[in-house]
């Protein structure tokens, strides 16, 4: 599938002589929903804000829709949203001057009927008279979602849409998010919140550094890099692993009364079918069995934490 | 070209404007009627008659420069200062729209909302004095050549400007003092030979005098050299702002 956002060999270097971005390279495919993860200072802002035209464009090249961000600017903009990361909004306006600023912005003509509905669709109809100071945080990133929609844009930045929103905003949001997807708007969504990624996006790419570390479709990621986790409750306390069982690297709680057993679930043997034998070999009662599969948090940590 | 967003532009800032009308164009009214009670009958009771036009009349054309050259540089560099300030300057800079679309906008609206002040203040001046107008075009022209520039240099100020001290410095400092030493209250002929000549370095005597003459058809400079000054000055800013944007100096990163 044609890609809809293209990024090549992205260098960003900052007046301050900070290097934000060491050469990014990235494929953005069309409706899909993408998560870029990463901790605060990796990058993911400078990278948004370069595809959108916010910050200029060092080295490297970027499309969008096949348009030069540079030379065909308008072209590519015009199919860009973007949610940014802070809520700023003028203060003073009313919600629906504000919104329908943004739509002539992009150029496009008058069109109450598509405002109202997205309006709606964010549940903020009832508040089109009132200036956006009035309103509360969660009130006023959906105004910000609204303005970004008010050009029916082919591709949106969501930048952090959920950083401190409580949970029901941010379960709305998600199903805002997947709505979007169904319309066929290819979303990218920046998040810490690995959970975020985890349930709506299709792909995870994780930039560290100034760097993308891994691009990755979700499911896959989780199955490919997912350690499993099979933990072996006792029914009697033990004092210390038996030696019989040392090649097997196994933890053994404080308490003394359960084993914990780290695999590779998509390794040729597990050896978890040897490690039970050795273990009644061993003459050890077992109370329980546990499994658990590693969530993205933990690789993302495991990615991040790996030094460049 | 976008011409929507010029409109969405415009649009927007005149509805800032439209919120703070009254403040807009009744401070104006004020001082200008302060002017005239101070200026033109506490002096003009000694002064009479300057070029042989009324004291009270010949200090119209000045106040109202001073008025339209303050307001030209404080609304168009508050409102590309204010954008910068709270955020939303990104969404001017993630549009698609280009650099003549935003400055037009932008100093279009803030040159409008000067252009309407100068006339309330001459509407306002009718009240105390009889005032011709000797060429009523150049005199709409001037006036709407120097709402442009000098909102144009307002716009380069916001800009620039680091913070809301910033914006308020150059008008304090810097126009103000020009205005009162730009021959706005007096004839550049009633001052001794050598101030004469330094006089003239002062852009905004140029601007008094070619609006002076509208009035009253006669100035203190000839009008031709009036005009070419406003063009240089207008040309000059112009340039600025170009080199701004393509340099994206205090804009983009």
């Amino acid at each position: 599938m044609a890609a809809i956002v293209s990024v090549r060999d992205v260098r960003k270097v900052y007046e301050s002589g900070f290097e934000a971005l060491k050469g990014v390279s990235l494929d953005i495919e069309r409706g899909e929903i993408l998560a870029l993860l990463g901790p605060n200072g990796a990058g993911k802002t400078t990278l948004i804000s370069l595809i959108c035209g916010i910050a200029r464009l060092g080295e490297g090249a970027i499309t969008v829709g096949g348009h030069d961000i540079v030379t065909a600017y308008r072209e590519a903009r015009s199919m860009i949203g973007l949610v940014p990361q802070e809520v700023n909004v003028e203060p003073f306006e009313t919600v629906w001057n504000t919104v329908t600023f943004t739509r002539g912005l992009f150029g496009l003509p008058r069109d109450d009927a598509h405002v109202e509905r997205v309006l709606r669709d964010l549940s903020l109809w009832d508040k089109r008279d009132a200036a956006t100071r009035e309103l509360s945080g969660g009130m006023k990133r959906r105004v910000l979602i609204a303005k970004a929609l008010a050009h029916d844009p082919k591709v949106l930045f969501l930048d952090e849409p959920t950083a401190g929103v409580d949970v029901e905003l941010r379960k709305g949001m998600w199903q805002i998010v997947r709505q979007l997807k169904a319309a066929g708007t290819t979303i990218i969504l920046t998040t810490h919140y690995i959970e975020e990624a985890e349930a709506i996006a299709d792909r995870v790419a994780v930039i560290n550094e100034g760097r993308i570390v891994l691009v990755e479709d979700r499911d896959r990621l989780i199955h490919q890099m997912g350690r499993k986790e099979l933990t072996v409750e006792l029914k009697a306390p033990l004092a210390a692993v038996p030696e019989a069982l040392s090649s097997y690297g196994l933890a053994l709680s404080e308490d003394g009364r359960s084993l914990r057993y780290a695999y590779d679930r998509a390794a040729e043997r597990t050896g978890i079918v040897s490690l039970l034998r050795d273990l009644s070999d061993a003459g050890l009662a077992l109370r329980d069995l546990r499994t658990r599969e590693s969530s993205l948090e933990d690789i993302f940590v495991d990615l991040v934490r790996k030094p460049a | 070209m976008n011409a929507r967003a010029i409109r969405a532009i415009y649009r927007f800032e005149m509805l800032r404007t439209r919120r703070t009308l009254l403040q807009s164009l009744v401070a104006p009214v004020i001082s200008t009627s302060l002017y005239f009670v101070v200026f033109g009958t506490a002096i003009g009771s000694r002064i009479q008659e300057v070029e042989g036009v009324e004291y009270g009349a010949f200090i119209v054309p000045g106040l109202i420069m001073l008025t339209v050259l303050m307001q030209s540089v404080t609304n168009a560099s508050f409102g590309i200062y204010f954008p910068k300030f709270i955020g939303t300057i990104y969404e001017l800079l993630s549009a698609p729209v280009s650099y003549f679309e935003i400055v037009t906008g932008y100093v279009g609206a803030a040159a409008t909302k000067s252009f309407v002040i100068g006339l309330v203040i001459y509407l306002t001046a009718n009240f105390f004095v009889t005032l011709p107008v000797a060429h009523p075009v150049w005199m709409v022209g001037i006036l709407a050549l120097t709402c442009l520039s000098f909102s144009l240099l307002g716009f380069i100020l916001g800009i620039l400007a680091r913070g809301f001290d910033g914006l308020q410095l150059v008008p304090m400092l810097i126009i103000s003092p020009l205005v009162f030493l730009g021959g706005s209250f007096y004839s550049i002929e009633m001052l001794p030979p050598l101030w004469q000549k330094i006089t003239l370095l002062n852009p905004v005597v140029y601007l008094v005098s070619g609006f002076r003459w509208s009035f009253f058809g006669e100035g203190d400079v000839g009008i031709g050299v009036s005009l070419l000054a406003i063009l240089a000055f207008t040309l000059a800013c112009l340039g600025v702002v170009w080199w701004i944007f393509r340099t994206g100096y205090r804009l983009r990163n």
